[in-house]
C-alpha cells in the first residue's frame, strides 16, 4: 500500500479512536476515563474530515465533545462514588461484555460473508461518486424536504423538547405549602 | 506591494520548488509555515494587548498605567513575560500529573485555532473552511476541556468549584452566541467567513444591530472578561480553577484570556463590520489587513471599556441576563431574520442601473452591490428597531414591577429604603 499524508493521517486518527475507546473501558480513574472517551470522539471526527464531511466533523466536536462529554465530565465530578477506591469493573460486566460482544459479531457478519470457506467483503469495491460541492446545502434541503427526512427531523426536535421541559419540570423548586 | 500575499506565496512556492520538493510537499510546507506564523502572531499580539489594556485602563481610571520600561511603559509586558518564564513550576502534591499540565496548552490551543478561519484580507486565510462558523463554536470546546481538567487535576476545591461554574458559564452563554451566529449565516447564505465578508457591501451591523449586540455580550461572558468574570473576582474569591498554577503554567491561562479577547474582537469586525472591506481593497489586498486591524483594535477598545466601566454582575444577574433576555431576544432575531429573508428585495441588476444613472456618486463611493442590497438593509434595520423598542418597553415594565415590589416591602417595614440623597446632605 502507498502511504500518502492521508493514510498517516488516517492511522493517526484510528489510534486516537480505537486506543481512546481501549482507555475508557481499562483506565480505573473515571476521570481519566472520560478524557480519553474525548480522545476517542476527536478521533471519530477527525476520520470524518478524511471522508471529506467537514460538516459532520464539526459537528461531532461540537455535540459530542463540547456537550455530552463535558456533561458526562460534570456529572463524574457530582458523584461521590469517585472518592472512593477506584475499580474496573462493576456488578454489571458480564452482561456489557455479552451485548459488546454480539455487536461486534453482527456487524463483522455484515461486513464479512463468509460463502464456501472464503470470505468476501462487502465493502462497495468501486469508487464512491464525488462528493457535491455545497453538501452542506444537500444535507439541509434534505432535512426540510417532505419526501426526505422532515419527519425524523421534526420528531427529534420534539424529543429534545420534552426532554428540556422534563429537566426543567424536575429541577424546579417546589412551592411550600 | 497592492498584493503582498500573492508575492510572499509565489516567492515560497519557487524557493521550496528550487530545493527539489514536490508540489503536495510544498503545499503542506507552507501550510506549515503559515500555522507557525499565526501561532506566533496570536502569542506576540497579547505582549501588545496586555500593555494597551494597562494603559487605556489607566487613563480611563485617572492614572498613567505602566510608564517605566521603555518608552510609554511599552516593555513592561515584556519585563512581565521574563519574570513568568523563570518563576517555579509549583504541582501541588495530590495533583493529577498528566492533566494538570495539559489544561494550559490546550487553553492556549482552543483560541489559537479561531485565527485559523479569520479572512485577513481578499486571499490571506489560512483555511477557508465551508463550515467556519460551526468550526468557531467547536474548537470553543478545548477551552472548556482545559478549564475542567486545571480544576479537576488540580486536586484543591475551590479550584474545581471555579471549574464547574465556569463550565456552567460558557454553556449556557453558548445558546445565544450560537443563535447571533446564526443571523450572518442566514444572510449571507454561507458558513465560511470568508464567503460572509463577501457579502457584506454593506455591514451586518446595519441589518441587525441586536444580533451583533448578543454575539458581543455573550462573547465577552465566553471569555469570562469583566463584567462576566465573577469566578475570578480577585477582591470577593480566590483566582477560580488556576488558583494553583504558577510561573508560566499560569502565564498560559492568562495569555488564553487575552487572546481569547482579541479573537472575538475579531471576529466581531468579520460577521458584523465587514471584515477586511475597504474602499480599494480589491486593487490593493494588502490594505485588508490594515482595514481588519483597525475594525477589530475598535471592538478591542470597547471590549476594554466596558471592562473599566461596567460593574461585575452577580451570579443571579448573570444567568437571567443570559436565559430571560439574551435567549428569547436572539430566538425572536432569528426568527425575523427567516421570514424577512424569504422576502425578494434583492434589486435586480436593471434595477440597479437604473437608479444609479441618477446619482453616478453612489457607484463612485460605494459600489453597484450596495446600491442592490440598501432595500434589505433598510428593511431589516426597521425591523430591528422595531425589536428594540419593544424590548425597551418590555423592560420598562418590568422594571417597574420590580420597584413596586421593593417598595410595597418598605411600606410595610420590612427593611429601609435606599436613601440615595442622603449622601449629598
Amino acid at each position: 500500500m502507498e502511504i500518502t499524508a492521508e493514510t498517516v493521517a488516517f492511522a493517526i486518527f484510528a489510534v486516537f479512536t480505537l486506543g481512546g475507546a481501549l482507555g475508557v473501558v481499562t483506565m480505573r480513574n473515571l476521570f481519566h476515563a472520560a478524557l480519553m472517551l474525548i480522545l476517542s470522539l476527536f478521533g471519530v471526527a477527525g476520520l470524518y474530515i478524511l471522508l471529506t464531511a467537514p460538516f459532520l466533523a464539526a459537528v461531532q466536536i461540537m455535540l459530542y465533545v463540547a456537550a455530552v462529554a463535558i456533561l458526562i465530565i460534570i456529572a463524574i465530578m457530582l458523584t461521590r462514588s469517585l472518592m472512593k477506591a477506584p475499580i474496573a469493573a462493576n456488578k454489571q460486566w458480564e452482561v456489557s461484555a455479552l451485548i459488546a460482544l454480539i455487536v461486534l459479531v453482527s456487524l463483522v457478519a455484515v461486513i464479512l460473508q463468509v460463502s464456501g470457506g472464503r470470505v468476501r467483503s462487502y465493502w462497495p469495491q468501486e469508487p464512491v461518486g464525488d462528493v457535491p460541492a455545497d453538501s452542506i446545502t444537500a444535507l439541509g434541503a434534505s432535512l426540510v424536504d417532505p419526501d426526505r427526512y422532515v419527519l425524523p427531523f421534526e420528531v427529534a426536535s420534539v424529543l429534545i423538547l420534552a426532554a428540556m421541559i422534563g429537566a426543567i419540570v424536575i429541577v424546579r423548586s417546589r412551592p411550600t405549602s | 506591494m497592492g498584493d503582498i500575499i500573492t508575492t510572499i506565496g509565489t516567492f515560497l512556492t519557487d524557493l521550496l520548488s528550487s530545493l527539489g520538493m514536490g508540489p503536495s510537499a510544498v503545499e503542506i510546507t507552507i501550510k506549515i509555515i503559515v500555522a507557525a506564523i499565526l501561532g506566533v502572531f496570536g502569542i506576540g499580539l497579547v505582549i501588545f494587548t496586555v500593555w494597551l489594556e494597562r494603559k487605556v485602563a489607566g487613563r480611563i481610571q485617572d492614572r498613567l498605567g505602566p510608564n517605566r520600561v521603555g518608552p510609554y511603559g511599552i516593555f513592561q509586558t515584556v519585563a512581565d513575560a521574563i519574570k513568568l518564564l523563570t518563576k517555579e513550576l509549583i504541582t501541588p502534591a495530590g495533583a493529577d500529573k498528566v492533566p494538570y499540565n495539559i489544561a494550559p496548552v490546550f487553553s492556549v490551543l482552543g483560541v489559537l485555532l479561531i485565527w485559523a478561519v479569520v479572512p485577513f484580507t481578499t486571499n490571506a486565510i489560512a483555511s477557508d473552511l465551508n463550515v467556519a462558523v460551526l468550526y468557531i463554536v467547536a474548537v470553543g470546546a478545548f477551552g472548556v476541556l482545559a478549564v475542567l481538567m486545571a480544576g479537576w487535576s488540580s486536586n484543591n476545591k475551590y479550584a474545581l468549584l471555579g471549574a464547574l461554574r465556569v463550565v456552567a458559564q460558557t454553556i449556557s452563554y453558548e445558546v445565544p452566541l450560537v443563535l447571533s451566529l446564526l443571523v450572518p449565516v442566514m444572510l449571507a447564505g454561507t458558513m465560511s467567513t470568508q464567503g460572509i465578508v463577501e457579502a457584506q457591501p454593506i455591514w451586518y451591523i446595519v441589518y441587525v444591530p441586536v444580533a451583533a449586540f448578543v454575539f458581543f455580550v455573550s462573547s465577552l461572558a465566553e471569555v469570562g472578561r469583566p463584567p462576566f468574570d465573577l469566578l475570578e473576582a480577585e477582591s470577593e474569591l480566590v483566582a477560580g480553577f488556576h488558583i494553583e498554577y504558577s510561573g508560566m503554567r499560569f502565564a498560559m491561562f492568562f495569555l488564553a484570556e487575552f487572546m481569547h479577547a482579541f479573537a472575538i474582537s475579531a471576529l466581531t469586525a468579520v460577521l458584523f463590520l465587514g471584515g477586511w472591506r475597504g474602499p480599494w481593497v480589491q486593487q490593493y489586498p494588502t490594505l485588508g489587513f490594515v482595514y481588519l486591524g483597525i475594525k477589530t483594535m475598535v471592538v478591542y477598545f470597547v471590549v476594554m471599556w466596558v471592562r473599566c466601566t461596567v460593574p461585575r454582575v452577580r451570579i443571579d444577574q448573570m444567568l437571567n441576563l443570559n436565559w430571560k433576555f439574551l435567549v428569547p431576544l436572539s430566538l425572536v432575531n432569528v426568527l425575523m431574520v427567516a421570514i424577512l429573508g424569504k422576502l425578494p428585495l434583492r434589486l435586480s441588476e436593471e434595477q440597479v442601473a437604473e437608479v444609479l444613472q441618477n446619482t453616478p456618486w453612489v457607484e463612485w463611493a460605494f459600489g453597484p452591490e450596495f446600491m442592490a442590497e440598501l432595500p434589505r438593509a433598510v428593511l431589516f434595520l426597521l425591523a430591528n428597531a422595531a425589536l428594540v423598542i419593544v424590548v425597551l418597553a418590555l423592560l420598562g415594565v418590568y422594571a417597574r414591577r420590580e420597584r413596586r415590589k421593593v417598595e410595597a416591602l418598605v411600606d410595610e417595614g420590612e427593611f429601609s429604603a435606599p436613601q440615595p440623597a442622603a449622601a449629598h446632605q
